[in-house]
């Protein structure tokens, strides 16, 4: 028989209130050790339209932005502070700038030290907006607006080029490739979807293309979503433009590149701006015929350059289509990563000087190294694609070009 | 000032876009007329629809005609099994429950559908995608003719089911009169049932025709389901023949809209009848008033 003593203890409790006792110390005893082996992760807040009527250019934002979070944290995370690895914090603006807004709010709440959003225009200057109220460093990801960069928000940043460069390089290289055919296109219509970029993009065209001779014969809005351009279509086919300028987001852009198929509508040529299926891997792929020799003048990597090729071959080995969306939110985030590993801090005030002084030229873009002026990237720059062969092939600047520009488009027959 | 050259094939396409809208449009009413609930999940149900034909087409090569064959079987099943499951149970409390319970189904497919599809845009190429029928000047996509002509045929069957057979005359019973209906021996659920999946299966139907000349994304519902509303209400509520007559209104009224307006102010007309009828035909074209 076991004698019993008043503090003898059976075999199971000690182990289990030794695991207790040890579960408690490790939760309240010793985290300042556990902290100073892996230091406070940088929280990056990450907002975009992933639901709504452009959610697939959220969707793939988001994508491209993880990615760079991923690349960055394999690669040993921010080295200035110990490895700290980055975090993303994701939000959701269902397309609409008042959520974009909100969103940006909870995550700064939450502790983000950066903002990368928001993919629209409209949604930028909301979320840029917001992030200015605490002096949150914010880098827009795709927003073209000039009015984002250009409203002295001391927070904001743009290393992509916004719409006003973009319409100015559109134009210029247009009279470029139209010269070089001895000036066959003489008139234009536009057509762009309603909202601030495709409205703003519209008047730049329309004020600058006179200036090359070419006349907008007709300025056609549309709504988002659109159902059916068919009435879009038969106006085309009234006016014969020589050009058709089309200026919206993807779905969009299906629609009416298949309407003018369907309808039999012909032009010398299809320049898209900011938009369009000649920068688009997706709609190539799925409408070869379609997108053949559909030009644009759009965000686009450098195809010479290894590292965009690389990113490229990565993002396509998670099947992802690389979209200028993945790449443009990539380098977001990775040019905010940048600063804060210059910065060594986390502080706000340090993270934005670091942005402001800064020369990152590991982006595999046709900019050059950094150089932020107002808070937008003096070097960025659109360049022009075209679908040639199923292949969208960089044709100007020439200094980066994979193809020489086909225009006057020949006839589908 | 409007070409007149394109005046006549604006409002062709403008029929045959109105056609689909009846299409969609004659589910809701369906629904409408017998159970008496205003579907939010109607749109949602669409998408369903559209993703499963693009599925088929890509998994297994089915041309979305031949979808015809499987998918508004399945959405029947989905619908028949909705109303058993969820809708009917919720629809013996409050009004307003079952309008919550239909915007909520709503939310769940579409955020399912975007967890499980991803937001991407999908279409089906078809050899005869790019294939046009010349009429009076225009050149009418042959999906949208089908489509024309597949909806005109959808709403006749629908039409004979309800006036030439038991089931028909039963769900015609049940919208006019349901303690009667229940009196004389009618299995009240199972028609309910019946009817919501017959509502569902006429999206099956419509996301056949529509696919191959539309795209299919998680959201593709959200203009199709005001749309319909519109179309219902302004037919009225209940009223086949009204939703037939209403969706080619609306596709009249949209394309020509667009012509003489611009494109983005062409739904502007839509909700501008939308208003006209509440205030001053709220039972709608052909509607009966309670």
């Amino acid at each position: 028989m076991t004698k019993k003593t008043p503090f003898s203890i059976k075999r199971r409790t000690f182990i289990a209130g030794s695991g207790a006792a040890a579960l408690a110390a490790g939760v309240t005893g010793f985290p300042a050790v556990l902290r100073a082996q892996a230091p406070d992760p940088v929280r990056i807040g990450l907002v975009h339209p992933v639901t709504g009527f452009i959610a697939f250019s959220g969707t793939q934002c988001r994508a491209g932005a993880e990615l760079a979070i991923a690349d960055i944290n394999a690669a040993g995370g921010i080295q200035s502070l110990g490895g700290a690895q980055l975090e993303a914090m994701l939000a959701d603006s269902q397309g609409r700038p008042e959520l974009g807004a909100s969103e940006t709010a909870r995550l700064i709440e939450g502790g983000a030290v950066g903002i990368v959003a928001g993919f629209s225009s409209a949604i930028s200057l909301a979320t840029t907006q917001e992030a200015a109220k605490t002096n949150t460093p914010h880098v827009v990801d795709v927003g073209v607006a000039d009015d984002i960069v250009n409203r002295g928000l001391t927070n904001t940043f743009r290393f992509a080029p916004g719409y006003g460069a973009v319409a100015q390089s559109a134009v210029a290289r247009l009279d470029e490739i139209n010269k070089a055919a001895n000036s066959p296109a003489k008139t234009a219509v536009i057509i762009h979807e309603e909202s601030l970029f495709g409205t703003g993009t519209a008047n730049l065209m329309t004020e600058e293309l006179p200036k090359i001779g070419i006349e907008v014969l007709s300025v056609i809005r549309h709504a988002n979503p659109t159902r059916d351009f068919t009435n879009i279509a038969l106006q085309l086919r009234s006016l014969q433009p020589d050009l058709i300028i089309p200026a919206n987001y993807y779905n969009e852009y299906v629609l009416l590149a298949r309407t003018l198929r369907q309808q039999r509508i012909e032009a010398k040529g299809i320049y898209s701006v900011l938009g369009g299926a000649a920068s688009n891997v997706q709609f190539v792929q799925e409408f070869p015929e379609a997108a053949e020799f559909i030009m644009d003048c759009n965000h686009w990597y450098d195809p010479n350059s290894e590292v965009a090729l690389q990113r490229r071959a990565a993002a396509e080995a998670k099947n992802l289509f690389y979209t200028y969306e993945v790449f443009c939110a990539y380098n977001a985030v990775a040019f905010l990563a940048d600063a804060i590993e210059r910065a060594g801090s986390t502080e706000k005030e340090a993270v934005i000087e670091a942005l402001n002084g800064s020369t990152w030229d590991n982006h595999g873009m046709p900019y050059g190294p950094t150089e932020i002026v107002n808070g937008q990237n003096q070097g960025a720059q659109a360049v022009n694609t075209q679908v040639q062969s199923g292949r969208i092939e960089v044709v100007l600047p020439a200094e980066f070009a994979s193809a020489e520009a086909v225009f006057p488009m020949p006839s589908a027959g | 000032m409007v070409d007149p050259v394109i005046l006549i094939p604006s409002l062709i396409n403008g029929l045959t876009t109105g056609a689909l809208y009846a299409l969609v449009a004659l589910g809701l009413t369906l629904i409408y007329g017998v159970l008496h609930i205003i579907n939010f999940a109607h749109g949602a149900l669409l998408m369903l629809a559209l993703f499963g034909v693009f599925f088929l087409n890509q998994i297994f090569g089915i041309d979305p005609y031949w979808a015809l064959l499987i998918v508004p079987p399945a959405m029947f099943v989905i619908g028949y099994g909705l109303q058993r499951g969820i809708i009917g149970k919720a629809s013996h409390g409050r009004d307003e429950n079952i309008l919550l319970v239909t915007l909520g189904l709503s939310i769940i497919i579409e955020n399912m559908s975007l967890y499980f599809f991803r937001s991407d845009t999908r279409t089906v190429d078809t050899p005869y995608s790019f294939e046009v029928v010349e009429f009076a000047g225009a050149f009418l996509p042959l999906p949208k003719v089908i489509a024309f002509f597949g909806a005109l045929i959808t709403a006749g069957l629908l039409w004979a089911f309800m006036s030439r057979t038991d089931l028909g005359r039963a769900i015609r019973a049940l919208a006019k009169e349901r303690k009667g209906a229940r009196l004389v021996g009618i299995n009240v659920d199972h028609v309910f049932a019946m009817s919501f999946g017959i509502g569902i299966a006429c999206l099956g139907v419509a996301a056949c025709l529509l696919m191959p000349s539309y795209y299919v994304n998680p959201q593709v519902g959200y203009g199709f389901v005001l749309i319909a509303f519109t179309t219902v209400v302004l037919g009225g509520m209940g009223s086949f023949v009204g939703a037939m007559i209403g969706g080619l209104i609306i596709g009249v009224v949209e394309a020509m809209g667009g012509l003489f307006l611009g494109d983005s102010l062409g739904q502007f007309g839509i909700f501008a009848i939308f208003i006209l009828i509440l205030l001053f035909r709220p039972t709608g074209l052909l509607g009966h008033k309670a």
